[in-house]
Formats: C-alpha cells, sequence, structure tokens
C-alpha cells in the first residue's frame, strides 16, 4: 500500500531484566497504519500491545531492547533510529498521545490551560497570547463547557471525563497526523467511555487523523476501527480489515476472544440452573499445540499446571464428597420467593467531611437502601464509580460500619450484634475483593492462607485435618496440590483470584459478595472465574451478591438486579425484565452505553466509517 | 501430600544480596568486627587494655622510638655536696632494710618503646583499647537501635492501625520529643539517669547511655513505621483477613508487619550507625560510659588534649576503626533495603 502513513516492520523488543535475564515482550510484529484510516491493536494484558506503540515515540524504559532489525517507516525515515531534536520534532508535532489514566498523565501542579499553551509554544512556536486563544479554541472543539474557567482550573478540579478531554486536547493541539491512544477509556465510567469514543472518532473524522487504537475489548474495537490487528504474547495473530475480523474471524484465538465475553441481550432463559457456560480460551485454542496457552502465567510450568486447572474447572471432574456448604440442602434452582435470606431496610451510610473549622458537610454515600436476598439466586448491583456499590457491599460484610437501617439475616439484625457477638456470623457472609493482587497477603504461603480462616473459626479438629480441607478445596476451585506451599505472587491474576474465592469457601458461607470480581482480570480468565463461580452456585447453593459495572457481565450472572448512582438505588427489578425494558432514564443511559461491536459502530458512525480498502 | 515449598521472604533476599559484591563486602567488615566484638566480650581479646605495657606515648612501629622520652638530668657544678645521712634520722636503719629487700626477686618490667598502633598517656597499647573500644560502642549503638525500633514500631503500629484517639495520644507524644532539641534532651536525660536519683538503679555502665539514645531516637522509626500502618489498614488483604474475622492484634503483627519489616530493618541499621555515632558524641561530653571503660568516644576525648603536644595515633585509631565499621555498616543497610525491597506484590 502506498498511502501508508507509518508501517512498522518485524518490531521486536525484549526487556532486560538484569539476573533475571532477558525477556522478550515483542517477538516481531509488522503492520501498516492507512492515511485518515483506524487501526486498533487489541490484546490481553501481556501481549505487547502497549510496549510496541511506546516504542513508536520512543518512550520506552531504558532497559528495554529493540531489536536491529526491526524497523519503523515514516516519511522516509525510521523512526527507531532519530535521535534527539529530531526526535522531539515528531512527538507531540507528527505524532501525539493519549494515555490510559487522565489523571496522572496530567500535571497536578500546573492549569491545564497552561500544559495546552507549552506544546503550542514549543512546536508552533506561537507567543503566549497567541497560544492562549488557541487553547480556548481547541478545548471547545474536544467538548470541554466553559473553556475559560476550564483552562483555569487544575487536574484534580476537572471530573475522569473532562481530564481525559483535555489530553486529547493536548495531543491535537499540533494538529498530529497520527495520534496513538492508549487505551484511553479504561480508566473511565461506561457512559463518559461513549463520550470519548465519539469524540475521538469524530476528530479523526474531522481532522483527517490517522489513528491507532490500543485496547482490550474487541466490542469497543469494533465500533470505531477499519483495521484490526490482534495481538497475544508478543506475536499478531491475525489482523485485517474490521469487517474480515469480526464477521469471519480465521485465528482461534480471535474466535475465543470474540466467543468468550458474555453478550448483551444474548441471554434469554434464567433461572439458576439454566445458565450457559461462558467458553473458554482453551476449549477454542488447542492446548497441546500451544504450550503457553495462558498469556498471564510467568513461566512454562505455571503455564501449564493453569491451563490443566481450568480443564479441571471446566470438565467438572473434581466433585469432592466431603465438601459441602451449609446452603446446599436448598437446591439452588428452587429458591422460594417467601424464604428471604437476607433483608436489608433503609441501609445508609454517610460519611461527614470537615467543611471547615466547626462546620461539617455529609455526603452520603449510600442512602436508604432496601431490598431482600433470596437463598441460592444472584442479585447483581450495578452502577458507576460512585455510586456506592462497594460500600454497599462492604456494609453488608459488616466491615464498614453502617450509620443507620437494619440488615436482618436468618431472623437475626447484623447491625445490632457487638464485634463478638458479629464472629459466628462473619463466617456466613464472605466477601470477594476486585483487586486479587492486593487481596492476598503476600507473605503468606497459600497453605496459610486457606488455613487461617479454619484455624480462627475452628473448623476441622487439629492441623493435619485443616491442611487435608485445603487442599480439598484449592482442587475445588481448579488449582493443583502443588499451590499449597508456594507465595501469591507466582500466580496469575485469575489464579489468585481462585485462590480468594477458595479461603472464603473454606467457613462454608451462605452469601458470597463479589465486589467486582473480575474487573482486573483479561477477558479469557473473567471467563473461566465466572464459570466457576456458576458452578460452585449449582453444587452448594450458594447466594451471590454481583457488584459490577459491566452491565454484561452482570446480565451473565443475576437473577435479580439493583442500579445504583450516587448512592441511591434508582431501579430494581429481575434481571430478565429490567433489560428488557429498562424503566429509569439512568439505566436506560448505561444500556445505551456498552459498547455493542462491529455491527453497532457500522450503525453509529455510518458515513464516516467506510469499509477498508 | 509432595507440595513444593517456594523460597520465603528471607530465602530470597539472601539470594539478591549475594549477587550485591558491594553489600556483601561490607557484610564480610560487620561480621569481622562483631567477630570482634564477641570475643571482646568473652575476655578473649584486649581484656588487658589497662595494663600500661609501654612507655607513655609510645609511638607506632613505623614511626620509631620518641627522642624526647629521655629525661636530661642537670647539675649545677660547684655547689657544696651534701651527704644525706648526716641529717637523714633513718640512716641506722637502711642497712637492714637493704638486707630484708635483698630476699625479694626484683623483676623489672621491660616496657617498650613501640608498640603497633603506639600507646597512650600512661602508656597503654591503643590497639587494645580501639578493640575494647569496639565492643562497647557497638554494644551500645546496636542495642539502643534495638529498643528504639521496638518502641518505635509498637508505638507506630498501634497509632497507624487504630487511628482516632490513639492516635492524636501518641502524635503529642512524639511531638514533645520533638519539639525538644535533640542535644537538650540527651542532656536532660543524661542529668536524670546518670547523677539522679535514678542513678542508683543502673550500674554505671552502658544501661543509662543505651536507654538516654533509644528514648531520644524512636520518633524517627514511629513516624515511619505509623505511615505503613496507615497505607496498609486500608488495603484489600487486610480487610479480607477482618472478613474471616481475625483479631486486631493478628491483623497488626501477623499480617501487617512482615510486610513492612523491611522498613523496620532498614531502620534499625541506620539507627545503629547514628547511635554508635551518638555514642562517640556523648562520651567525647563526659556523658556516656563510665570512666573505668574505654570506647571510641571516650578516646577521642582523650586524643584532644594529646593533639596539642602532636601525640596524633589515639586519634586515628579511633577514627579509623570506627570510619572502617560505621561505613561497612551503612553499605550493609543499602545492600539490604534493595535486597528486602519487596518487588514480590
Amino acid at each position: 500500500m502506498n498511502n501508508d502513513y507509518l508501517s512498522v516492520h518485524n518490531l521486536q523488543i525484549a526487556f532486560d531484566m538484569g539476573s533475571a535475564g532477558v525477556q522478550e515482550a515483542v517477538r516481531g510484529i509488522s503492520f501498516s497504519i492507512p492515511d485518515e484510516q483506524t487501526v486498533a491493536l487489541v490484546g490481553e494484558s501481556g501481549s505487547g500491545k502497549s510496549v510496541s506503540a511506546m516504542s513508536l515515540l520512543q518512550l520506552l524504559p531504558d532497559n528495554a531492547r529493540i531489536h536491529a532489525d526491526s524497523e519503523v517507516r515514516w516519511g522516509g525515515q525510521n523512526l527507531l533510529r532519530l535521535r534527539g531534536d529530531a526526535m522531539r520534532r515528531v512527538r507531540g508535532k507528527e505524532i501525539a498521545m493519549v494515555f490510559q489514566d487522565p489523571m496522572s498523565s496530567l500535571n497536578p501542579v500546573q492549569t491545564v490551560g497552561a500544559q495546552i499553551a507549552e506544546v503550542l509554544r514549543i512546536h508552533a512556536g506561537l507567543s503566549m497570547r497567541q497560544a492562549q486563544a488557541r487553547v480556548l479554541e481547541l478545548m471547545d472543539e474536544v467538548g470541554l463547557p466553559d473553556p475559560r474557567a476550564r483552562a483555569r482550573a487544575y487536574a484534580h478540579q476537572l471530573s475522569g471525563g473532562q481530564q481525559q478531554r483535555a489530553m486529547i486536547a493536548l495531543a491535537i493541539a499540533c494538529e498530529p497526523r497520527l495520534l496513538i491512544a492508549d487505551e484511553p477509556t479504561t480508566a473511565l465510567d461506561v457512559t463518559v467511555q461513549r463520550q470519548i469514543i465519539d469524540l475521538l472518532v469524530r476528530l479523526q473524522q474531522t481532522r483527517r487523523m490517522s489513528m491507532l487504537f490500543i485496547s482490550h475489548d474487541l466490542n469497543l474495537v469494533g465500533e470505531l476501527a477499519h483495521q484490526v490487528v490482534v495481538m497475544r504474547q508478543g506475536v499478531v495473530r491475525e489482523q485485517g480489515s474490521a469487517q474480515a475480523i469480526f464477521k469471519s474471524p480465521q485465528d482461534p484465538y480471535t474466535r475465543a476472544l470474540l466467543a468468550c465475553r458474555p453478550g448483551l441481550g444474548a441471554q434469554t432463559q434464567h433461572g439458576g440452573q439454566g445458565r450457559r457456560r461462558l467458553p473458554t480460551i482453551e476449549d477454542l485454542l488447542d492446548v497441546q499445540s500451544s504450550p503457553q496457552a495462558n498469556p498471564q502465567s510467568n513461566s512454562q510450568s505455571n503455564s501449564q499446571s493453569n491451563s490443566q486447572a481450568n480443564s479441571q474447572a471446566n470438565s467438572q471432574a473434581k466433585r469432592n464428597p466431603n465438601l459441602e456448604v451449609k446452603g446446599s440442602t436448598v437446591s439452588a434452582g428452587a429458591a422460594s420467593l417467601s424464604d428471604p435470606l437476607l433483608q436489608v431496610t433503609g441501609l445508609r451510610k454517610d460519611y461527614v467531611l470537615k467543611a471547615g473549622l466547626f462546620s461539617r458537610t455529609r455526603v452520603g454515600a449510600v442512602q436508604d437502601a432496601s431490598f431482600t436476598l433470596h437463598r441460592g439466586r444472584t442479585l447483581g448491583v450495578v452502577g458507576e464509580s460512585g455510586s456506592g456499590k462497594t460500600t454497599l457491599g462492604l456494609m453488608l460484610t459488616r466491615l464498614v460500619p453502617h450509620s443507620a437501617g437494619q440488615i436482618r439475616f436468618a431472623g437475626q439484625d447484623l447491625t445490632a450484634l457487638t464485634a463478638q457477638g458479629l464472629k459466628p456470623f462473619r463466617r456466613r457472609i464472605q466477601i470477594v475483593f476486585q483487586n486479587p493482587y492486593a487481596s492476598l497477603n503476600p507473605r503468606f504461603t497459600v497453605g496459610q492462607i486457606l488455613m487461617e480462616p479454619l484455624r480462627i473459626h475452628q473448623i476441622g479438629g487439629s492441623d493435619a485435618e485443616r491442611e487435608a480441607l485445603a487442599l480439598q478445596w484449592l482442587e475445588r476451585v481448579g488449582l493443583s496440590a502443588q499451590a499449597f506451599g508456594k507465595y501469591p505472587h507466582e500466580f496469575s491474576g485469575g489464579q489468585r483470584q481462585r485462590i480468594a474465592i477458595a479461603r472464603c469457601l473454606t467457613m462454608q458461607p451462605e452469601i458470597l459478595v463479589c465486589d467486582e470480581c473480575v474487573s482486573a482480570l483479561d477477558v479469557s480468565v473473567q471467563a473461566t472465574v465466572l464459570n466457576l463461580l456458576l458452578d460452585l452456585q449449582q453444587d452448594f447453593g450458594l447466594t451471590y451478591v454481583f457488584i459490577s459495572h459491566d452491565l454484561a457481565v452482570v446480565q451473565h450472572m443475576a437473577d435479580d438486579i439493583l442500579v445504583m448512582r450516587a448512592g441511591e438505588i434508582v431501579e430494581q427489578g429481575s434481571a430478565q425484565a429490567l433489560y428488557a425494558n429498562p424503566q429509569h432514564p439512568y439505566t436506560q443511559q448505561l444500556l445505551a452505553a456498552i459498547p455493542r461491536g462491529f455491527d453497532a459502530g457500522r450503525e453509529r458512525f455510518a458515513p464516516g466509517v467506510a469499509s477498508s480498502p | 501430600m509432595n507440595a513444593s515449598r517456594s523460597p520465603g521472604l528471607w530465602v530470597m533476599a539472601w539470594r539478591k544480596l549475594r549477587e550485591d559484591r558491594v553489600g556483601m563486602v561490607s557484610m564480610a567488615v560487620v561480621a569481622a568486627f562483631l567477630g570482634l566484638v564477641a570475643l571482646a566480650q568473652l575476655g578473649l581479646i584486649a581484656s588487658d587494655w589497662q595494663r600500661e605495657v609501654a612507655t607513655p606515648f609510645a609511638p607506632p612501629h613505623w614511626v620509631g622510638p620518641s627522642t624526647d622520652a629521655v629525661d636530661v638530668q642537670t647539675q649545677s657544678e660547684g655547689a657544696p655536696m651534701l651527704e644525706i645521712s648526716d641529717v637523714d634520722p633513718l640512716a641506722s636503719h637502711y642497712e637492714a632494710w637493704t638486707k630484708a629487700t635483698a630476699q625479694i626477686g626484683e623483676v623489672s618490667i621491660e616496657k617498650s618503646v613501640t608498640r603497633l598502633f603506639g600507646a597512650d598517656r600512661i602508656g597503654r597499647d591503643v590497639l587494645a583499647k580501639a578493640i575494647k573500644g569496639a565492643q562497647v560502642s557497638i554494644t551500645v549503638g546496636v542495642a539502643a537501635a534495638l529498643m528504639a525500633t521496638l518502641i518505635g514500631t509498637l508505638l507506630g503500629a498501634l497509632a497507624g492501625y487504630f487511628g482516632g484517639v490513639i492516635d492524636d495520644v501518641l502524635e503529642w507524644l512524639y511531638n514533645v520529643f520533638n519539639s525538644v532539641p535533640y542535644v537538650l534532651l540527651i542532656f536532660a536525660l543524661a542529668a536524670v539517669f546518670k547523677s539522679g536519683p535514678m542513678a542508683k538503679l543502673f550500674s554505671n555502665g552502658i544501661a543509662p547511655v543505651v536507654i538516654i539514645l533509644s528514648v531520644v531516637g524512636w520518633t524517627g522509626i514511629y513516624r515511619l513505621v505509623r505511615a505503613e500502618y496507615m497505607k496498609h489498614r486500608g488495603r484489600e488483604y487486610v480487610r479480607a483477613a477482618e472478613a474471616i474475622g481475625v483479631s486486631h492484634v493478628a491483623r497488626m503483627f501477623g499480617h501487617i508487619l512482615p510486610n513492612v519489616s523491611h522498613v523496620v530493618l532498614v531502620q534499625l541499621s541506620l539507627h545503629a550507625v547514628s547511635f554508635i555515632k551518638a555514642e562517640v558524641i556523648l562520651s567525647f561530653l563526659g556523658l556516656g560510659v563510665s570512666m573505668d571503660m574505654v570506647s571510641w568516644g571516650t578516646m577521642l576525648s582523650e586524643a584532644q588534649t594529646e593533639l596539642v603536644l602532636g601525640k596524633w595515633w589515639q586519634l586515628v585509631a579511633a577514627t579509623g576503626f570506627m570510619a572502617c565499621f560505621v561505613t561497612a555498616f551503612a553499605l550493609l543497610t543499602d545492600a539490604l533495603r534493595d535486597a528486602l525491597d519487596p518487588k514480590l506484590r
């Protein structure tokens, strides 16, 4: 193709890890970015997509080693060879970048306007006065309301979406011909993500830029990309036009990525047992043909044990008769509505903020939440950041003191109990946290982690008995006995989440609060953890409170749904009814904001996005 | 069950430390010093440091014997000589005494005119003093650092973990200690512990110095540990521990402490270094160890007057020993910090 703006040939990048050896991040990838088109680089964590993008502007850390054969052709030059001033002229002026986290990419001690003006003065040689005028135009163009006031604001005075808009204004200030957007919406709420995506697509079309869009989310990419490059472990698995990738994917990995995301509206029938399992990467990829089956694993052996673990969980072959959870006597599907396990009435949480020397303001994190939870069912709690859904989960587990209201659990008001009286109830309501990297003590072995709750609640007569129990639970969540003596850092994210789930299960809880428990995981790993949760519910009749910002995942998991906004429950009802016919405008807005992939993108941006040449 | 065990924190830290050449050399130096301290403590070496084995101010070997040591007797000629027995009332007894003393053997001590590191004012060997001084100084430094770390960690953990009123009270305590100038506080405590009513409680050994230094020095550790605990108490793994019903004490010391232990350990060794220096200052000012002991500080204090006379070797020996040990210890601390840094999340 002659009209390529930039083309990458055989890019190989490795990181020198000192004594730990050299780690290959990108193993010879090639792709090109045509003029005025959007190319999406898609992959899970560790696929090398961000590293590849960073290398274009030489923004890699010092220990990165780029192979001598690698080449990035750009206007007759090799970008990887440019040094000093030549590189500086490219950065910001020819090729600009938008980063993932807008809060940390903006300088907190400079006003937003000053930062945008700086790039104009460096590259466009504008005077201070000219630059300021141009800043206001740019801020208006990216849709920041009241640009004059926003230009004088500091980063923390803007919302996340406004920060990202400011970052985009900064990036397009010198009219670059290529915009690199590295996961620009991952840190943002779904409704804000929608706005930013619309903005990027509009700018790309009106300014006739090329765009390199990096993302882990295929559905999102499908809406805006002309070309898609699917990466995995530093290798391009498949590339082609968006049409080809979404309509007839050739590579099994691409097919797996498309299949293992729960899709919106795909589900018709509900009722606990009839829920379909998600296909996992291992189902679609031949494990034998690619030994490094899991992108997360640190080493070959880990990878094998992981895929083995997954297949164990998938086959559901491991059913240990010794393991039982209290709720198992009630069959999961036959939960009767007359048997509420948990009844919450008028639950509130107020945070008191100091507003001055003597004045205090109250912020209601959760306001008058009332709902009922039935045994063996799953309650989905949906909302954006700041909606109070996590606070609600923490109050249910009594990890955060409540301000008012009642939590009746099996006839007992938990809010009236003392710390001592609460102890027997603690084990019956357990919580799985969002980030498996943070929720396991890094200084404990897996064995210590699993045996600690057993000791505290005096389950099992002796330590030997507890060890045997812990090993059984480990096996039940799909990990081998090898894991017992290892430390959490030796496991991948999905494996760690399994350990966290096993820790809860050792206490045989009746209610499991899952607080964004798959949000930090890659798409393929998400599927395996969700499948595990469904299996456990079926086997033990567990009751879930499933908290998530991801409406597609919640729809896949939940029987009933609460929608929260700014601490208030704005809508609740059965999942089926709510997704089919959302009543509250906010719910409708949330549902509309979810990326729906290729077809939806063609409708939305129809005139601009032509099928690729 | 054939569950494999993974290397724990300390094994991994040791592996990392072994790759650090500077760290290993400084560790060898520190180990050699600690060996000296142990031997001196057991009385195997330098136990006779108080013996006057050389002529006063005997210089080091390589300088050679001093020339100004010989007394020059002057006789004034021409003066009338006086026979002393004419006026001595005891003269008649001399014969008997001479007889009596003839039966007692007499050993004349051969005092050396040079020593390896020279000798001090009364002819004590400077090398032996420096080794004995190392024992006292290092023991004081390490004991005071251990005690200060214990106080700082305990209070810091309480303040950081619980927050609220406990934190307020401990912050006030911290501010009181921090608002008094460092040296003034040492003087005040020295007055109480060494000559006040408390003096009788302690033998005049190193205990008062250890207490003074640790009571003055815990504040920095407290601040750091408090900050670490504040950071960790909100972490999900601590929340998760609460959810499974772990008690406060177990959460503070079973869960959080191993995760901040690298901070505590590095502070411990940093403070050991600074307390060794502080002991030197205290002894130099006369507030340190008692008169019949020797430390690097008392040696420096003596060297001050000797230096005026041109006798520099005691100063060189004391500062040389101290510089070697303190530098090696500080480098070891740096290497430890690198080795213990929890890259493993």
